[in-house]
């Protein structure tokens, strides 16, 4: 790859891959996200390449076959998109790769079994699948699309053209009041005015002149959520124009992308196009002949979910113990070395490219006043359609989960879904017309977080659920402040309490003062909104919490200590599947004949009551 | 200095000066100053652990906290970090302070549970009982950090740090080995608001 001297060159170079490209020529977008490469998208990929190499196919119809990123279908993968035909393949297998080939490549007709179907309908391409059909892709546009370790794909899709822009027609003044204008808020989970603090960390640079810096946080750690990864994975190009861009803004020559070890496809993916890019000019001294330097270096987080606190970051970076610092000062007044530092979330960043080529107006005329734009978010749980999605600001939470995700399958309604993550609200069925933006989120106690969605149903006990996101945040907790190392650890005694129907309303009341006194006292966010999930569940369910304490049951039978499974005899069929399965061996009855299981045997595992085709198997 | 410049400096000094309520009680305080100072200054008690005046505050314990009203607004914040700010009601002993402080307490009877300092610091805002379960009944100390910043910021030697993270934090030297760097100075041992150092002292130093 040869440098790229000038704007002029860029662009003529740009059209020149552009006019390169045989719009005939068959293009197999082979999904390599999270999700797909875990159900072996990357057999299906090898199987195309060996398929064309044993010159199955003709040179006529050669097809190119690009390894992207998420297609965010995940619930259905392996998935493909194939081009110029408009077909989307569900759940591919190497074995189907021949007749893909054969069949679609080479004579363009479709394999209907491998379309998509739901509820009778077929669909052949992804647009009109009701996953797809209601999400708005905007950051996520290239995602899927590109091949995220060719700069060339990134290039032909419009990377780097709002750089250009930015460093040719616009001052830095006029970018930050550009992103001030789109109203773009952060998207690791506070929502803070991004052009706002771009322009408190300006302010500080002119008053304290030296090195500034910009900081790419892509330390997701939430439990189920896979946004940045996607993201980072699938257009990394994206994130590292938006930070050029930050950069110009605030006079910065280095930017840092801290990227969670445990995510190493996310670091290959921006290293390749770091590097990619360096090669190009894009990135280095003197960038197209402007004058403007600028370059990036990968940092990994080595697993502390602490980390993704800005100051903690901060710290981490720096080589300190990754601990969090009271702010103020914030990191736009004294960041990194004690310098004014933007830090955003690589969404955040992501966002920017598209608010500078297409203007403010444009962007602020997505999604709701005070939230605008689209947001990520990683749809998981109870779904029919789980994966991850994009959508404007301010669409419903039931609209998100019941015509995207699908619903909850074999129910006619979720029971709640936790927002932003371990640190988020659980928010019930009855608030599903809320809509999906910072302020309505947080009037109902929870949070926009960074984009977690989990969707629960009448079998997740919110007891349960609550222990479970506290005991994530109890081990992840620095233990730099009391209330958080030791409140968390308090807060769960109660719940472990609740859940073998010990403990009195009084407890529970107790629990609410001790979760408000975290909430007010901690030092930092992950304190700040542990009590979260508690708060709301008491506040939503606490019906369900005294049925713990008083009625000592667990409604959704889930609490071990609570619960006893059955075999309602007038059911069963006696076919024995459960007997099999029980691994301690206490269901028992004659074939064909009802079953009993010995409930002093019995470690409530609930696998009979999974594998039982006639659903005899009660809990209660 | 010539008297008049001397003058001149007061004048400017006494514009610089960042008015604000404590309690309802007017006071002022120097810019730069934390609520912590000002209300100490001014006679007003705020219950602190972790803080000492030779050490960089922290704001680990937490017992300072207080509540800080502005525009309508109201948050809650260690004192001994925040540092003043104009036209805002700082209050001591608001309700949501007193039910951060208290609940600190509880728990660290649980978990110091042989510190009498902390015994009668609890007592001292009615909290006498742990309803939470004591799993080492001879820790006494509060993992507050003042002896470790004692030891570096002061004495200069940083022979003892925090280690390992969470419930699991502890004061220790590096590589849970006794310290080679010690000089026995016993500066951690006076600045230990629990008094856990006596215990941990031999475990920490090297002879």
């Amino acid at each position: 790859m040869e440098r790229i001297s000038n704007v002029t060159e860029l662009e003529a170079w740009r059209e020149n891959l552009r006019a390169a490209l045989d719009p005939e020529r068959p293009v197999v977008r082979v999904c390599l996200g999270p999700g797909c490469l875990a159900q072996g998208a990357n057999k299906v990929s090898l199987a195309f390449q060996s398929a064309i190499k044993a010159k199955k196919v003709e040179a006529s119809v050669q097809p190119l076959i690009k390894e992207t990123g998420c297609h965010g279908f995940c619930s259905q993968g392996p998935l493909i998109n194939l081009d110029p035909f408009d077909l989307f393949y569900v759940k591919v297998k190497p074995a189907d790769v021949e007749e893909i080939v054969e069949t679609t490549l080479a004579k363009g007709q479709t394999v209907e079994r491998l379309l998509y179907s739901d509820n009778g309908s077929r669909y052949r391409s992804a647009s009109e699948v009701p996953f797809y059909k209601m999400q708005q892709k905007v950051v996520l546009k290239n995602v899927g699309g590109i091949d995220p370790l060719k700069i060339e794909d990134a290039l032909m899709a419009g990377a780097y053209r709002s750089l250009t822009k930015v460093l040719t027609s616009m001052t830095p003044e006029e970018v930050i009041t550009t992103v001030e204008a789109a109203g773009l808020r952060g998207r690791g989970g506070a929502g803070f005015l991004t052009g706002r603090k771009w322009r408190f960390a300006v302010e500080n640079a002119r008053k304290n002149p030296g090195p500034v810096y910009v900081v790419g946080n892509g330390d997701e750690g939430d439990p189920g959520a896979f946004m940045d990864r996607t993201l980072m994975e699938g257009d990394p190009h994206a994130v590292l124009e938006g930070m050029a861009i930050g950069a110009y803004a605030l006079g910065a020559n280095q930017g840092y992308i801290y990227v969670r070890m445990e995510y190493p496809l996310a670091i290959q993916h921006l290293s390749i196009a770091i590097e990619q890019a360096r090669a190009l000019g894009l990135l280095g001294t003197n960038i197209l002949d402007t004058g403007f330097n600028f370059d990036v270096q990968i940092n990994r987080g080595a697993g502390a979910f602490v980390c993704g606190e800005e100051t903690a970051l901060i710290a981490s970076l720096e080589g300190r113990v990754g601990e969090p610092i009271p702010r103020p000062p914030y990191p736009a007044e004294k960041g990194l070395r004690g310098r004014p530092t933007i830090i955003n979330n690589v969404e955040t960043w992501a966002n920017v490219p598209l608010i500078i080529e297409k203007g403010a107006d444009w962007y602020a005329g997505l999604g709701v006043p005070h939230s605008t734009g689209t947001k990520i978010f990683s749809l998981v749980g109870k779904l029919k359609n789980t994966g991850m999605i994009e959508v404007p600001m301010g669409i419903t939470l039931g609209r998100i989960v019941e015509e995207i995700g699908g619903g909850v399958p074999g129910q006619d309604r979720f029971k709640a879904v936790q927002t932003g993550g371990p640190s988020g609200g659980c928010i019930p069925y009855e608030l599903k017309d809320t809509p999906v933006d910072y302020d309505s989120l947080s009037k109902v106690g929870s949070i926009m977080g960074s984009g977690g969605m989990i969707v629960m149903d009448k079998r997740d006990c919110v007891v349960d659920v609550a222990r479970y996101f506290l005991s994530f945040l109890e081990e992840e907790s620095c233990g730099k402040c009391l209330p958080c190392r030791l409140g968390l650890k308090s807060m769960q005694e109660f719940l472990d309490k609740f859940a073998k129907g010990q403990g009195s309303p009084q407890d529970i009341d107790d629990l609410h003062s001790l979760a408000r006194a975290i909430m007010k006292g901690s030092l930092c966010a992950l304190g700040g909104t542990a009590p979260n999930p508690i708060l709301t569940t008491v506040k939503y369910f606490k019906d369900e919490y005294l049925a713990h304490v008083v009625e000592h049951k667990c409604p959704s039978g889930v609490c071990r200590d609570l619960i006893t499974y059955s075999i309602n005899p007038e059911l069963c069929n006696g076919c024995g599947l459960c007997v099999r399965n029980c691994p301690q061996e206490c269901v028992s009855g004659e074939k064909k004949k009802p079953h009993t299981i010995d409930a002093g045997a019995c470690i409530r595992c609930g696998q009979c009551m999974d594998v039982c085709p006639v659903d005899a198997v009660m809990v209660a | 200095m010539s008297a008049k410049k001397g003058k001149k400096g007061k004048k400017e000094k006494d514009q610089d000066l960042i008015s604000f309520t404590i309690n309802g009680q007017g006071v002022q305080a120097r810019d730069g100053w934390t609520i912590l100072e000002t209300a100490r200054q001014h006679g007003v008690q705020i219950p602190t652990l972790c803080f000492h005046p030779a050490v960089q505050p922290m704001g680990s314990c937490r017992l300072c906290v207080v509540e800080i009203q502005q525009n309508g607004r109201s948050r809650v914040a260690a004192s001994c970090i925040t540092p003043v700010q104009k036209d805002v009601e700082v209050l001591t002993h608001s309700e949501e302070v007193q039910n951060v402080r208290r609940w600190v307490l509880e728990m660290l009877l649980a978990n110091c549970p042989a510190s009498r300092q902390i015994r009668q610091l609890a007592k001292e805002h009615g909290v006498t009982s742990t309803r939470f379960k004591v799993e080492h009944p001879e820790d006494a100390c509060a993992r507050c950090g003042l002896c470790t910043r004692a030891c570096d910021e002061v004495v200069g030697v940083r022979g003892i740090s925090l280690g390992n993270r969470g419930i699991f934090k502890e004061v220790t030297a590096p590589y849970h080995q006794r310290s080679t760097v010690c000089i026995r100075c016993g500066t951690c041992l006076y600045v230990c608001p629990t008094g856990a150092m006596e215990q941990l002292f031999p475990q920490v130093s090297a002879p």
